[in-house]
């Protein structure tokens, strides 16, 4: 039988790939990838936990997030244009400095 | 059937994001992020929750994933830098292995410990939290609020998308 | 024999095969009705040496090409260029899957419970379309990339721009009959439209809603890269766009998914507004006849189109998208809001 924990871990496990990704990796786009990750780790929970009430809540929240998430895209990867036309890179390090 | 399906569908949605962090190739790194929003979907449906796994294929794989990728093409970048970052250190990757790991691990643990709950299969429950018309209703009644101030939020996430993306600032 | 191969499972797995087959042959009469039209419309004759009126000429095609060297361009991206034309079709024909083409049949008493003509039925059937279709921009967005030739990517980058730009005046036209139906199943939407009004007129959406119909029918052509907004295959700009990279069977499978796809444009329009298998004269197993009649229809005005009239320039296409069609959809959108709930 399928219960909460089964996709409260998953989801977890998830979230846990998402923040990794961006630890780890030196590009902006994967970056932003690996937050959509969380996001839906966040999401799956949402989902599972508004089953498990029985109510729609959490499907309506789902959607909200969907909609912060394509936002959230659109102003992070018009973010990563207008730097790459700066400095022709993508990895994150060579934005340190304030001025240019 | 639902414990299969389930775990397929996992393990696709777990080794397709633990791959999107493992490319240096970003093209390759968001088809595998639809691949694992795909398995998200098909949980969705486990979840009797069929509108929230259409709307994650149309929302997540067809439009912000394009935009995704049409920023790769765009910037023709094939590979990520080879650079080793200056700001981490010489042991900062494996610190952030590390705290990665601790982070997952903390959270089986803490979701496992919690008192197994079996999703109730009543159909009057599952027939209710499927229904497009029920979440619609929430939408518009109990969350109408927060419902326009994503549509405001949507218009200044275009408009200022539009204004950092120009060329002449 | 197992117990859950029962007559209704072997039905179903039937007429899965019959729908998938159905659609691959359909491609392949519509690349002969193309020709044949355009022959036509050009006074000539078009293909008439393979078969009876040269039937057969697109098997003869798929042959040939079957034939032909399967070639990969040194600085592809192997992977996702063979990739490419698989997601292509496998998209085209998943999401046919979800469109009814009659009511039931019992085959002559044989299958109790009774066949419904779909391949399956989903309480959200329009949605599933939607975002099917939504899919196949990858197809041709990951052969432009992965060609790594300046015209595949021209290719990609113009046709991923138009999908998404045209996608919500598709979009907004679909909720405008959601609205009408007040579902969102496809078979339920068709069952909506039975009856006459005044025994004269089928109470279509086509009649409640001509101006969704018109949206509808351009973004559809949009979505499927045809002419006059055939942009990602522009042959005088881009010598073929998307798919200049591809020989052998792949380059025929972008062709599939292209016809598959009109296909299922057509069948969708035929269920949401030209009252899906409903008809006059014949008995309700034969629905389907009707429904086969009024898609081939479309799929006529979609080749008589092609052949008519002139392509627009890129920029006039995205301008026509974003300030002409799409606030006419949400117009169309907000009156039929306001509409229904006046009139209940």
């Amino acid at each position: 039988m399928l219960s909460l924990n089964h996709f409260l871990v998953l989801s977890g496990i998830l979230f846990s790939i998402g923040t990794a990704g961006v630890f780890l990796r030196r590009n902006l786009i994967t970056i932003l990838l690996s937050i959509e990750i969380m996001l839906n780790a966040v999401n799956l929970t949402f989902v599972a936990v508004g089953r498990y009430l029985g109510t729609v809540d959490g499907q309506i929240i789902t959607f909200f997030v969907m909609t912060v998430a394509a936002a959230e895209a659109a102003v992070g990867l018009a973010l990563v244009i207008s730097l790459f036309r700066h400095r022709e890179t993508l990895s994150p390090d060579a934005f340190t400095t304030l001025r240019w | 059937m639902d414990v299969i399906a389930f775990y397929v569908f996992a393990a696709i949605a777990v080794v397709a994001s633990l791959l999107v962090i493992g490319q240096r190739n970003p093209m390759h790194s968001v088809m595998l992020l639809i691949v694992s929003f795909g398995a998200l979907s098909g949980l969705y449906v486990l979840l009797d929750a069929p509108f929230t796994a259409v709307t994650q294929i149309i929302v997540y794989a067809g439009a912000i994933m394009v935009l995704f990728l049409f920023v790769v093409m765009l910037l023709n970048a094939h590979t990520e830098d080879e650079v080793v970052p200056p700001t981490l250190g010489p042991h900062g990757m494996k610190v952030a292995v590390v705290l990665s790991l601790a982070l997952a691990a903390e959270a089986i643990w803490a979701f496992s410990r919690i008192s197994p709950t079996v999703f109730s299969n009543d159909p009057g429950l599952t027939g209710s939290i499927s229904s497009v018309a029920r979440i619609g209703a929430g939408i518009f009644t109990t969350h109408a609020f927060a419902f326009e101030v994503t549509s405001v939020l949507i218009l200044v996430a275009m408009v200022g998308a539009v204004v950092i993306a120009r060329k002449e600032a | 024999m197992p117990a859950f191969i029962t007559p209704t499972v072997i039905a179903h797995l039937v007429l899965i095969f019959a729908v998938m087959n159905m659609l691959v042959l359909s491609s392949a009469f519509m690349v002969w009705m193309e020709r044949k039209v355009c022959a036509y419309i050009q006074d000539r004759l078009g293909p008439n040496r393979v078969g009876f009126e040269g039937l057969l000429q697109p098997f003869a095609d798929v042959f040939k090409l079957l034939l032909k060297e399967e070639l990969v361009p040194k600085a592809a991206d192997k992977l996702l260029f063979l990739l490419a034309p698989i997601i292509s079709v496998a998209a085209a024909l998943t999401a046919f899957s979800v469109v009814p083409f009659g009511t039931q049949i019992t085959l002559f008493g044989l299958l109790d419970p009774p066949l419904r003509l779909e391949v399956t039925d989903v309480n959200v059937g329009i949605l599933v379309v939607f975002a099917i279709t939504s899919m196949g921009v990858y197809g041709i967005v990951l052969a432009g990339w992965s060609s790594n030739s300046k015209y595949s990517l021209l290719g990609g980058l113009r046709s991923s721009a138009q999908m998404i730009s045209y996608e919500i005046s598709y979009g907004l036209a679909l909720a405008a009959v959601v609205m009408l139906a007040g579902s969102l199943s496809l078979r339920e939407v068709v069952m909506n439209q039975s009856g006459y009004w005044w025994h004269l007129i089928p109470r279509w959406y086509l009649f409640l809603q001509p101006l969704g119909f018109l949206i509808f029918f351009t973004a559809g052509v949009a979505e499927t890269n045809r002419a006059p907004f055939d942009f990602p295959e522009a042959e005088q700009e881009l010598v073929a766009g998307y798919h200049t990279e591809y020989s052998s069977m792949s380059f025929g499978l972008f062709f599939l998914a292209e016809y598959v796809n009109m296909v299922t444009v057509s069948a969708v329009a035929t269920s949401l507004y030209l009252g899906g298998w409903l008809g006059p004269f014949l008995p309700d197993w034969l629905g389907w006849i009707w429904f086969l009649i009024k898609t081939l229809a479309l799929l006529f005005f979609y080749v008589w189109m092609r052949w008519t009239l002139p392509r627009y320039r890129y920029d006039q296409l995205m301008e026509f998208g974003w300030k002409y069609l799409l606030p006419v959809a949400i117009v169309n959108l907000i009156v039929t809001a306001a509409l229904v709930i006046w009139l209940g």
